[in-house]
């Protein structure tokens, strides 16, 4: 299986090409953010504050890794379940941010959502978090710090392995390789 | 003649130190976040030969290769370091002495997640106060006491991506076989790629509400290839696996026949009203280790 080798930030051409199941080796910058980073983002948005990250390309990576071993760049750092940013999502999408990479399904609305802004859904395969780390060979802290493992980081990173799950015409991978298997 | 009876009792009572248990339920969380069963991976490994899809045995691939780097390099397996959940079969002749036994597992839990470098991922409230307890403490402690004189410790790391995805029905008498069947596949169909297959099974069915969660979760205790004594639920197991592996899912919900590398399932005798049943989720990082003192 071919791996496509890509740049990040990602650029809107390169994500038009890329293509739901394709996998895909990642290198450059990613954002990291769950839960409660994604709650402060939106209501910064909602009050109409500038973001303390500009998001134009960028890629969010939902991730709260375990802290790092001493002469180690990062702990444990393997995607969690993306549908839980469901509600914050499109709101991100519609300020330039150009994908996100989880892990599990996405709602209708960040389908759209990624359509209309051209972004793209990758997953990391869920549970593999030490072998994910070795991919990531610096990280700063950005904002939120008092989030703990929930603060938004700023990682750098070289071959990070992925897998494009949504692309920017909402095709499913999930949908398309499962209904492949199926037996019953 | 009473108290002579007392002293007597207390005498065939074996002390154990409140500190042997801290330490035990340290040693055994840091182990069960770090180093998978080797029923884990021979599972892994038996069915990524049987895999057809490419891109499923890539997956098998990166988390076969994560497990050895996990265990090599003494690091957590997966970021979501779970909640401790301890099972605790508690010998009637055991006197825990210098402590409160709940105290001592808790300290047990704080000192793995801070000296292990794991992930502190409890909040001290549901709804009013999600702030972080930081020390990933308390454990959910479940003791039953048993004969004997012994202190049996099972812990498990138990990540929420596949907590998640859990359920319980209650279903009425006329459902049977056919109705816990399809509700299994409907629950770990629903789940998908969410609960990181691919995933143990856990079936609890009978007792009531809280008895089919509870012996759901044991379920997902049991080592990989161990079936349940009854032939009846063993058939079951053998049933469930094949047909869950029907689904598609595949590892990481990506396509494949690899859905789950077990389904265990537990019963208990129940209401003549009722059918209770439980499934809880567990990914494919199924950490759990055993201790005795």
């Amino acid at each position: 299986m071919a791996n496509i080798k890509i740049q990040l930030p990602l650029d809107e051409k390169t994500a038009v090409s890329l293509k739901a199941g394709d996998t895909v080796l990642m290198s450059g910058i990613i954002y990291t953010g769950r839960d409660a980073a994604h709650k402060r983002l939106y209501e910064c948005i909602q009050k109409g504050e500038t973001l303390p990250v500009d998001l134009k390309d960028q890629l969010i990576y939902y991730v709260g890794p375990t802290p790092a071993k001493p002469g180690y760049a990062v702990g444990s750092a393997g995607p969690t379940s993306s549908y839980r940013m469901d509600p914050y999502t499109p709101a991100l999408l519609d300020l330039g941010m150009r994908g996100m990479i989880g892990k599990g399904k996405r709602g209708s609305e960040v389908i759209e959502a990624m359509k209309r802004n051209k972004a793209v859904y990758f997953a990391a395969v869920g549970g593999v978090a030490a072998l994910i780390s070795k991919s990531i060979k610096k990280c700063e802290m950005v904002c939120y710090e008092d989030l703990g493992p929930e603060a938004i980081q700023r990682y750098y990173v070289e071959d990070f392995p992925a897998v494009v799950v949504i692309d920017t015409q909402g095709n499913n991978a999930y949908e398309i390789e499962t209904a492949k298997y199926r037996e019953i | 003649m009473l108290r002579d009876k007392i002293i007597k009792g207390v005498a065939a009572l074996r002390q154990i130190n409140a500190e042997d248990v801290t330490r035990k339920v340290k040693q055994l969380l840091i182990k069960a976040n770090c180093e998978i069963g080797e029923d884990v991976l021979k599972a892994l490994n038996d069915f990524k030969a049987k895999e057809p899809s490419d891109t499923g045995v890539n997956v098998l691939d990166q988390i076969i290769e994560n497990n050895i780097i996990a265990k090599q390099e003494q690091v957590a397996i997966c970021q979501d370091t779970g909640m401790a959940v301890v099972f605790v079969e508690f010998g009637q002749e055991v006197h825990i002495i210098n402590g409160s036994f709940e105290d001592a597992v808790n300290e047990g839990v704080r000192q793995a997640y801070i000296d292990g470098y794991l992930r502190k991922s409890v909040v001290k409230d549901p709804i009013f106060d999600r702030s972080n307890t930081k020390d990933n403490t308390p454990a959910v402690i479940h003791t039953r006491i048993v004969e004997g004189d012994k202190l049996k410790i099972s812990v498990t790391a138990k990540g929420f991506g596949s907590e998640n995805m859990s359920s319980v029905k209650l279903f009425a008498p006329a459902a049977g076989l056919e109705g816990a069947k399809k509700y299994v596949l409907d629950v770990v169909s629903n789940a998908g790629p969410n609960s990181c297959p691919p995933m143990v099974v856990g079936v609890g069915i009978g007792g009531t509400f809280e008895t089919a969660c509870l012996i759901a979760k044991k379920a997902l205790l049991r080592k990989i290839g161990e079936h349940n004594p009854d032939p009846n639920y063993a058939r079951l197991e053998e049933e469930l696996l094949n047909e869950v592996n029907k689904l598609g899912i595949g590892p990481a919900g990506l396509g494949g026949r690899t859905t789950a590398l077990a389904v265990n399932v537990e019963f208990y005798p129940t209401h003549i009203a009722s059918m209770p049943v439980a499934v809880n989720l567990c990914c494919h990082a199924a950490r759990h280790a055993e201790g005795e003192l």
